[in-house]
């Protein structure tokens, strides 16, 4: 009972948080809307017995990915010219494809919800088991992922290595 | 029973952690005295402790100024980030085999996504504040703790393979069997060491807030007690690192091995954490009084360049021992 209560205050707070998120004007405060939904998707992940993958939540997504983008942020220094950008874009009449799409996924998740009876099954899955099944039978997407990775490493090297170039007046 | 103890423990560390963060201005002053050879402040009280009691009436009775071209909201929050996130990180310090709030099978990656998020009491100051100094500490703060993230995590691994638990009870009963961790995981130690360092952004890795050259850092435009929390969770990270390293390498509440076992049965567990902890704070402090600041250049370098290939040879080592020997 009190878990229900524990996933229904989390998922409200992740809803409230995203909805704000997408319609702030400022850019920084939509990104802190952002890492609270983001931390109440992970206490989601830990009511539903996924601690593993909640503390994954905060550590990545929370903790690394978003503060590289609250880092460029800082570094564009929007400030009023941003929201009074912002303010150009974000028209109401931009909002009524993207709610209509949405709609139309929310009809389709209630659909599945009335028609499937998937309870909560409350196993609790510890950070041993997602090991064995990442490196089991799941080993083939972690080499994709590390190989994403490695690419996007070497990009970011290579990029890296001719602005530096540039700034001692060298040429490649 | 079972809730009172958990009841007593949560009240005892949070006012336990707000006490020692306290004395600690005192003490952190008093020992750098000692160490360079002056007095230190030595004026309030006997031995100038009064002085942790009239820093807190100082900046309670400061003026509490929100700059008015600063960002209300996000001003205002981000020196509340770093003292909530750093209290939580308390929550999975084991003190003794049965005293703590919380013995999560996720406890390390509980410790580490806490610290993660402390990062952003740094960034959003100096993102809130609207000045170019503040920015520039906020910016390098990000840098600087997002590279430092990378190994501090790594270098707890071999730990975790050995222990085979992130649990921090169980890497300390480990210890137990198998010796203290410091000495079979000593890169491990050493890159945890400067990894938690340059995550409480303590001297000499300071660098989101060198006074030399970027005034105050993030906190320029900080006043009162919104300053206050700032140093709060400074000191609350520093005993949170030191608690840590004695959990997870100096074997938590276990007493040294080598010791005759009419010590080890007299002296409770309770008073081995507690001695090793303050033993690392002053360790802590030794550094700041010894080493002097890095430049930021410097810093990266050295995280990138010799911190990162050291944990990852450290891990590769652990792993073959493991699984050959």
């Amino acid at each position: 009972m009190i878990q229900l209560g524990l996933f229904y205050m989390a998922a409200t707070i992740t809803v409230v948080a995203s909805l704000l998120a997408v319609t702030r004007y400022n850019a920084s405060h939509a990104l802190i809307y952002l890492i609270v939904s983001l931390l109440g998707s992970a206490i989601i992940f830990y009511v539903l017995g996924a601690p593993f993958a909640a503390v994954l939540e905060v550590l990545i997504y929370a903790g690394a990915i978003m503060v590289l983008f609250v880092f460029v942020i800082m570094m564009l220094n929007l400030g009023a010219a941003g929201v009074d950008n912002e303010h150009q874009w974000l028209q109401p009449r931009m909002w009524i494809i993207p709610s209509l799409l949405c709609l139309l996924l929310l009809a389709e998740i209630l659909f599945l919800l009335n028609t499937s009876s998937h309870a909560l099954s409350g196993t609790v899955v510890g950070p041993k088991v997602v090991g064995i099944e990442l490196f089991g039978p799941y080993v083939l997407a972690v080499e994709i992922a590390s190989m994403l990775l490695l690419a996007g490493l070497v990009g970011a090297y290579h990029l890296g290595r001719r602005y530096l170039l540039d700034m001692r007046g060298e040429s490649l | 029973m079972e809730e009172l103890t958990i009841f007593l423990v949560i009240y005892g560390t949070l006012l336990g952690a707000f006490g020692a963060a306290a004395v600690l201005v005192w003490f952190e002053r008093r020992l750098l005295g000692f160490w360079q050879d002056r007095l230190g402040p030595n004026r309030v009280g006997p031995f100038g402790i009064g002085l942790a009691l009239a820093d807190v009436i100082k900046l309670l009775a400061k003026e509490d100024w929100v700059p008015p071209f600063s960002d209300r909201l996000v001003f205002i929050f981000a020196p509340t980030a770093v003292v909530i996130t750093m209290l939580l990180g308390f929550a999975v310090v084991p003190y003794t085999e049965h005293l703590f709030i919380a013995d999560l099978n996720i406890g390390l990656l509980f410790f580490l996504g806490m610290t993660s998020l402390a990062v952003y009491s740094v960034l959003l100051g100096g993102l809130g504040s609207h000045n170019k100094y503040a920015l520039l500490g906020g910016l390098r703060s990000a840098a600087q703790m997002v590279s430092y993230e990378v190994f501090m995590g790594l270098s707890l691994m071999g730990v975790v393979m050995i222990s085979g638990s992130f649990s921090l009870v169980d890497i300390v009963k480990t210890q137990a069997e198998n010796g203290w961790f410091v000495i079979s995981q000593f890169f491990g130690f050493i890159v945890f060491l400067m990894a938690g360092i340059a995550e409480s952004h303590r001297l000499p890795f300071d660098l989101p807030e060198a006074e030399h050259e970027l005034v105050a850092g993030f906190h320029t435009e900080y006043s009162g007690m919104k300053f206050g929390l700032f140093m709060l969770g400074e000191y609350l990270s520093l005993i949170l690192i030191s608690s840590m390293i004695t959990t997870i390498f100096f074997g938590g509440w276990l007493g040294p091995s080598f010791l005759p076992d009419l010590v080890l049965d007299f002296v409770p567990p309770i008073i081995w954490f507690f001695a090793k902890t303050g033993t690392c704070i002053c360790f802590f402090i030794l550094l700041r009084a010894a080493i002097p600041r890095p430049r930021y250049d410097q810093l990266m370098s050295f995280g990138w360049k010799l911190l990162l290939p050291l944990t990852l040879v450290n891990l590769l080592i652990t792993g073959a021992v493991l699984l050959w020997l």
